[in-house]
C-alpha cells in the first residue's frame, strides 16, 4: 500500500484526478473571499484613497508593504 | 488504491485545502520579505530621501505618526503577512475550482499553473499598466483615482486570465490542447493590449526622481510578488501531492 511516492509515480498510472463538486467550494469561496478582501483591503488600501477609521496610523503602518507589494500608497 | 478513486480523498476537503493554502502564503510572504529587505527597503529609503531633499513644496516635515524603523519591520512584516494569508486562502479556493478540471493535470501541476495564472492576473497585469511607486513618486491628490485604476486593473487581470482558461477548455476538444492553449494567450494578449491603450495614463514621475531608485524599487517589488506566488504554488503542489498520495 504506501510505497515511497516516487516509485509509485513511475510504476502505476495514476488515476485522473476527481474534480471536487461546486456545491462544496461555494461556501468555503465565498467566506474565504470576503475575509481575504478586507484583509487585502486593510494592507493595501485603508486609509489611503478611503477610511474607514480615522486617523492615519494604519496607512503608515502599512506603508512600506504597500509600496513594495505595488498598491497606491499616497 | 482503487478506493481512493471513488471516495472523495481526504486531501481534496476544503478544509485541507485552506489550512495548505495558508500555510504556504506564510511561507511566500516569508520569502518575499527577505527580497524586501535586501532589494527594496534600500530602495524605499532612498525615495524618502528623495523626497525630504525636495520638500519645499508643501507643509515640509510630516508629525510622525509610526517611525521608519517600524515602518521597516512589524509594519512591513504585518503587511505582507497578512497579504501572503489573504492571498493562500484565496488561491486554495482557486485551486479547488480548478483540481480535475484541467484536463488530466495533477495536484502539483494544477497548482503551479494556478500560481503562474494568479501571479500574472493580479500581479502581471497591473504590474505592466500602474507598476508600483515608491514614496515621492505618487501625487497624493490623485490617490483616490490611482486606486481606483490598481484594483480596477487587478480585476481586468482576473477577469481576462478567467476568460482565457474558459477559453481554453472549450477549444481543446476540437483544436487539440496546444492549439488551444496557443489561441487562448493570443486573445488574452490582445485584450488586454486594447486594455491598456485605452486606460489612462499612469501619473507623471516627478522631474528629477532617479530613474534607478525607481527601476530599482520596481524590480523589487516585482520580486517579492514572484517570490511569494512561486513559493505558494510548488509549496502548496507538494503538501496535496504529498496528502493524495498517502
Amino acid at each position: 500500500m504506501a510505497q515511497s511516492a516516487v516509485a509509485e509515480e513511475r510504476a502505476v498510472p495514476r488515476p485522473a484526478p476527481l474534480s471536487i463538486p461546486v456545491r462544496d467550494i461555494v461556501p468555503w469561496a465565498v467566506f474565504a473571499a470576503v475575509l481575504g478582501l478586507v484583509l487585502i483591503y486593510f494592507v493595501g488600501a485603508e486609509q489611503g484613497a478611503t477610511s474607514l477609521l480615522s486617523g492615519t496610523w494604519v496607512h503608515e503602518f502599512t506603508h512600506d508593504g504597500r509600496h513594495l507589494l505595488g498598491f497606491p500608497c499616497h | 488504491m482503487a478506493a481512493d478513486v471513488a471516495a472523495p480523498s481526504p486531501a481534496m476537503t476544503m478544509r485541507s485545502l485552506l489550512l495548505r493554502g495558508m500555510l504556504a502564503g506564510i511561507a511566500g510572504a516569508a520569502l518575499a520579505l527577505v527580497v524586501a529587505w535586501i532589494y527594496g527597503e534600500p530602495q524605499v529609503g532612498n525615495a524618502i530621501a528623495f523626497e525630504e531633499a525636495h520638500a519645499d513644496h508643501g507643509a515640509g516635515h510630516e508629525v510622525e505618526v509610526v517611525s521608519r524603523t517600524v515602518q521597516k519591520t512589524a509594519g512591513l512584516v504585518t503587511a505582507v503577512g497578512f497579504y501572503g494569508v489573504a492571498v493562500g486562502g484565496i488561491f486554495a479556493i482557486a485551486f479547488a475550482f480548478a483540481y480535475g478540471r484541467l484536463g488530466a493535470l495533477h495536484a502539483r501541476a494544477t497548482a503551479a499553473l494556478v500560481a503562474l495564472l494568479g501571479f500574472v492576473a493580479v500581479e502581471g497585469v497591473p504590474f505592466l499598466k500602474y507598476p508600483a511607486t515608491p514614496p515621492a513618486v505618487g501625487n497624493p491628490e490623485t490617490i483616490g483615482s490611482r486606486t481606483a485604476l490598481y484594483f480596477g486593473m487587478v480585476a481586468i487581470g482576473i477577469a481576462t486570465v478567467v476568460g482565457a482558461v474558459v477559453l481554453c477548455r472549450r477549444l481543446a476538444p476540437r483544436f487539440g490542447t496546444w492549439n488551444a492553449v496557443t489561441l487562448s494567450v493570443v486573445a488574452f494578449v490582445l485584450v488586454n493590449a486594447v486594455l491598456f491603450a485605452i486606460t489612462p495614463k499612469p501619473d507623471a514621475v516627478p522631474h528629477g526622481f532617479p530613474a534607478e531608485t525607481l527601476w530599482d524599487f520596481r524590480i523589487a517589488s516585482l520580486g517579492m510578488q514572484a517570490v511569494l506566488w512561486t513559493t505558494l504554488g510548488l509549496l502548496f503542489g507538494w503538501l496535496t501531492e504529498r496528502a493524495v498520495r498517502r
